[in-house]
This record gives C-alpha cells, sequence and structure tokens, in this order.
C-alpha cells in the first residue's frame, strides 16, 4: 500500500494499536446553537488516553465549538460532555487539562516570567518545569519582556507552553501554530511529540493538514456540525476514491483535465510548471487514456490521496456519510 | 503528579497580575484618582461657607469620596469587565482548574486598591485647603476616624462594585459605557453625593434613602463626624449589597464570553 507524501513518520495502520480503553473525554449526542446556527448537531465522539485526535473540517464546521465544549468554556443545549468522568464546567474536572486557544491574547503588560508563574499558581507548577517549557519552546530569552512587546510568533509559542503548565493528562490545542515559522513550529512539533511519547492524550485542530499528518493518530472530520469522517490518517485516506498521478508533461492543463477520472490538475512545484499532480477517482482509467491519447510525459508515480485531497473531497461533497 | 493547590494561591496569583497591569498602566489611576479632587477645587473650595466649618467640610468629603469610589467601580468594573469578557485571554482563564471565586475577589482587592488611591489626593486637599483639620487638632473628633472612614467608603462602597460587575457580565462594552453613565449621575444626585438630602423635597428624600449611594453616604459621614445616621441606612446598604453580589455571581455563571447573535 502506498503511504501518503511527506511522511514524517509512520502512521499506525490501527486505533486499537495505541489506544488503551481509557475514555478522557466523551462526547454524547451533543447539539448546540448561537441563535438560528446550529453548530453541533447531535454530535458524538470520544477520546482515548494516549492518542492524539486531529479535528479537521472547513471553516465554521462546529471544530471551536466542540472545544468550548469539551475545556468548560461553554455548555451544551443538550447532550453530554466529559472530561476525565467529570463536567468540564467544573473546575475540579479542568485539573488536568491544559489548553491553547486559537486566538492569542496575553495580557499585555506582564513580563512572560510574570505569566509562567501566574498560570503556574493554579496547577502547584514547580519552576524546573516552568524552565524546561520556557526552554522547550525558544522562550528562555524573552522571560523578562512584557508580552506586549512580543512577536507574533513568540506570543503563541508561549500560548502552546501555557498548555503545558499544570502537566496535564489531556491537552486542546486550538490550531497551535497558527503565524509560527517554519523552525518555530517544527521546535513545536518536537516538543509535542514528546508530549505525546510521555503518554499525554492530545486534541488538536488546524487548517494545515500536515500538521495533523505529523501529530495525531486518529483524524475526525466534522463538517456542519457532525462528525463526517474518523479513523486514522490512513483509513481516511483510503476511504476517498482518490489517487493522485505525479507525471511530468508539457501538455495543456485543459487536454489533462480532460482525462477520464481526473478531477483536478495542480503543479507539483512552484519552480517547475510542467511537473503536475493529476487527482483522479480512477488512476487505471487515466493512465490507460494518458497512453492511448499519446500525451507526452515522463517521471509517472502513482500515489494514493494526500489527507488535504481526502479532506477536501469528504467535505465538499454533500452528502455525509461516516467512516467504517 | 497531582499536587494539592491551597485554593488561596489562584487568588494571590490573580491580585497580583491584576494589580501589576493597573500599575503598570498609570494614566488608567490618574483618571480615576483625581476626579473627586477636581470636584472639591471647582465646586466646594470656593464657597467659605462650607470651607470655614470643619465638620461641613468633612461631611463634603464624605460624599465626594463616596462618589469618587462609586465612580470607579461603575465605570472601572462595569466597562472593564464587558471589555475583559470580550477578551479571548479571559477565555483561556476560564479553562484554568478555577471558579469564578479567584478572579471575582482579587477584581475586587484591585478596585479596593484603587478607589483608595483615589481618596489620597482628595484627603490632602481638604487637609490643606479647609478648615476640616481642626475638628481633629481641637479634639472634637477623634484622628481614630479617620482610617475609620476611609476603611468604610471602600466596605460601603461595595453595592457599586457588584453593580459594576453585573453591568460588566450582562452588558456589552459599548452597552456598559452607557449604561455607567446613565445609573452614576443619577444615582449621585439622589444618593445626596452632589447636593446634601437636606435641600431635598420630602419625597425626594424618602426616595433617596432607600437607595445605595445615600446609604453609603450616611454610613461614611457617621464615620468620620459622628453625624447620626438614618435607621434605614444599615438595612439598605446590606440588601443592596446581597441582591447585587447575588445577581452578580449568576451573571458570572451564565457567562461564556461574548455572543452574537
Amino acid at each position: 500500500m502506498l503511504h501518503t507524501q511527506n511522511q514524517v513518520r509512520p502512521t499506525t495502520d490501527t486505533i486499537t494499536d495505541t489506544v488503551a480503553d481509557t475514555v478522557v473525554a466523551s462526547v454524547e449526542s451533543v447539539s448546540k446553537s448561537f441563535g438560528d446556527t446550529v453548530a453541533l448537531d447531535d454530535l458524538s465522539m470520544q477520546v482515548h488516553a494516549g492518542e492524539s485526535l486531529g479535528l479537521l473540517g472547513p471553516n465554521g464546521a462546529g471544530k471551536s465549538t466542540l472545544i468550548s465544549l469539551l475545556t468548560g468554556t461553554r455548555r451544551a443545549d443538550t447532550g453530554t460532555v466529559t472530561i476525565f468522568g467529570g463536567d468540564p464546567t467544573s473546575p475540579d474536572s479542568r485539573r488536568r487539562l491544559g489548553v491553547t486557544p486559537q486566538a492569542t491574547a496575553l495580557p499585555v503588560t506582564l513580563r512572560v516570567r510574570e505569566v509562567f508563574a501566574f498560570v503556574g499558581a493554579h496547577f502547584g507548577t514547580t519552576q524546573e518545569h516552568l524552565d524546561e517549557l520556557a526552554a522547550s519552546f525558544d522562550l528562555a530569552d524573552l522571560l523578562e519582556k512584557q508580552c506586549g512587546s512580543l512577536s507574533g510568533g513568540q506570543q503563541r509559542r508561549l500560548m502552546v507552553a501555557l498548555a503545558l503548565v499544570g502537566d496535564p493528562e489531556l491537552v486542546i490545542l486550538d490550531e497551535p501554530t497558527t503565524g509560527l515559522d517554519v523552525e518555530s513550529r517544527d521546535r513545536l512539533w518536537a516538543r509535542l511529540r514528546r508530549y505525546r511519547d510521555e503518554g499525554g492524550t492530545l486534541v488538536i485542530t488546524s487548517h494545515y493538514l500536515a500538521e495533523i499528518e505529523a501529530l495525531a493518530s486518529r483524524v475526525l472530520v466534522v463538517d456542519h456540525g457532525r462528525v463526517i469522517a474518523d479513523g486514522t490518517v490512513r483509513q481516511i485516506t483510503e476511504q476517498v476514491q482518490l489517487r493522485r498521478i505525479l507525471l511530468r508533461t508539457t501538455a495543456p492543463e485543459q487536454q489533462l483535465l480532460a482525462l477520464p477520472g481526473t478531477v483536478s490538475v495542480t503543479p507539483e512545484s512552484e519552480s517547475d510548471p510542467h511537473h503536475v499532480v493529476l487527482a483522479t477517482r480512477d488512476a487505471d482509467a487515466t493512465v490507460r487514456a494518458l497512453v492511448a491519447d499519446g500525451i507526452d510525459f515522463s517521471d509517472l508515480q502513482v500515489h494514493g490521496a494526500s489527507l488535504e485531497e481526502a479532506f477536501l473531497a469528504l467535505t465538499t461533497h454533500q452528502s455525509p456519510a461516516h467512516a467504517a | 503528579m497531582t499536587v494539592t493547590v491551597s485554593p488561596l494561591t489562584p487568588l494571590v496569583a490573580h491580585t497580583r497580575a491584576q494589580v501589576l497591569d493597573l500599575i503598570r498602566t498609570p494614566i488608567a489611576i490618574i483618571s480615576t484618582t483625581i476626579f473627586p479632587t477636581l470636584a472639591f477645587l471647582f465646586f466646594v473650595l470656593p464657597q467659605g461657607a462650607i470651607t470655614d466649618n470643619a465638620v461641613a467640610s468633612l461631611s463634603v468629603v464624605a460624599q465626594l469620596g463616596v462618589f469618587g469610589v462609586m465612580s470607579a467601580y461603575l465605570f472601572g468594573y462595569g466597562i472593564g469587565v464587558a471589555e475583559e469578557r470580550a477578551n479571548p485571554w479571559t477565555t483561556y482563564l476560564r479553562t484554568l482548574p478555577i471558579g469564578p471565586f479567584p478572579m471575582t475577589v482579587a477584581r475586587f482587592l484591585t478596585a479596593a486598591l484603587a478607589s483608595f488611591l483615589s481618596l489620597l489626593p482628595l484627603v490632602l486637599a481638604v487637609a490643606l485647603l479647609t478648615k476640616a483639620p481642626e475638628a481633629f487638632t481641637s479634639g472634637e473628633l477623634s484622628w481614630a476616624r479617620i482610617p475609620f472612614a476611609l476603611a468604610m467608603v471602600l466596605i460601603a462602597a461595595t453595592p457599586f462594585l457588584a453593580m459594576g460587575l453585573c453591568i460588566g457580565y450582562l452588558l456589552s462594552s459599548k452597552a456598559a459605557v452607557a449604561v455607567a453613565q446613565v445609573l452614576n449621575f443619577p444615582l449621585a444626585f439622589i444618593g445626596g453625593l452632589m447636593l446634601p438630602p437636606e435641600m431635598f423635597p420630602g419625597w425626594l428624600d424618602v426616595v433617596s434613602l432607600a437607595t445605595p449611594a445615600r446609604a453609603a453616604r450616611d454610613i461614611v459621614i457617621w464615620a468620620l463626624t459622628g453625624e447620626q445616621m438614618p435607621g434605614s441606612t444599615l438595612p439598605v446598604l446590606l440588601g443592596w449589597t446581597v441582591a447585587l453580589t447575588a445577581l452578580a455571581v449568576w451573571a458570572n455563571r451564565r457567562d461564556e464570553g461574548r455572543r452574537f447573535r
């Protein structure tokens, strides 16, 4: 079986390999509306101890509402939400929870060191742990700076570091690396992998699908307030009957799009416009036609769909289908 | 790995963070601090009949002090909380393992500190520019009344803190500005913080006695000068404090951050 491109680590094939039976967070038949807008529509999901769950969905799909229920900042209209078996709106349930919200907003007048100490005071965090986090997130040189003077990326790193201050068993990150440069992002991923490898449970949303592929062992695709797919990255991409055909060709885009099964034609890289990716529903038919039409091509490769293509295919098709 | 955290630790942390924020934004203190003092300089100082009379001067200080603290609570906390509620940092704080208690109490302690700072220049101006100190130097009143009255201003203004919190939790920041203004001046007037209630017609005096502003004024004047307060003062003050605090706690609990419709 072909792996998706840019795999940093091999994805595990089945959820049961990595997951203990303990349910850390549970959402049962939950609905939540804001006025006439239905944000969550009878949604159910569970997070198991030790797994890393990626939440995917287009804007307005209900991801942030789901996170606000799990972190106790909002209440469900109907249905039950629990973390560690308790109500997330009760402070005791949140003792083992760490959160990074989507929006970055720090108290501008406080220094970085003071913000660490402030959050640490809620958990009895040791100074060693705070120092380790400051170093891991490349903030050690900024401890005496006021948060208002930090760059956007520095503030974001601090927001994610704060999620780990309480030595949590469940960490929920809403778009953690938005606005980060590649180096900061890689550093942050490395620290989150360490958290995960030490047995921590992770729930992460991102518009950046490589992030989900890099960190998540399981993916939940949400759209219109419902779960439309649930499985490992591999299961999600296999569920979508899309294949990627990479080839080098000078044929015009229109001609390639006319090939049977083809749904899109995109350049593989910006530097080389003749190196293209065809997304197709029937790779066999596409390749046969490619040969039969006498189109000039070289370097042909066929791959399974990337998570991004699978995600687009799932969320642009209007019929919601639950994954196996 | 589970460390027991004393319930006081988050309270201290929140108070510390808010006080640091306050003293690092000096303009916010200055604006609330000088208001009662300016009112004294413009409206009271030109009236020799008051400034030459030690006890009358003290009553004016009490009135203006209550007015200053009431404004500080209504505006600072009404608008401050409404703005904070729309701030994502507050949403983050709500994910920490604490209830509304540490944040609310820290806000009270910080408000009390800010109000206390607003009283200092007023007390200084009155001491230097009126005959008020004679009431103490002559032995007519005990010096101990000064700290007692200062403490009483802060305690008597508690209903306004709760009122500020209600405004902040129930309204958006724009609506909070309007409502705080609509409440502040009529309350100050009816409560006798601008004109002494001795000048009120009978019916207005009855209305006045039922307001928290009047009760706060009377109890502070009693603390400072020993002038008898009406029998209604304590129950009125206590009733408003309990009712508005309950409303503030309820408003805090139902609050889920800013909602759009």
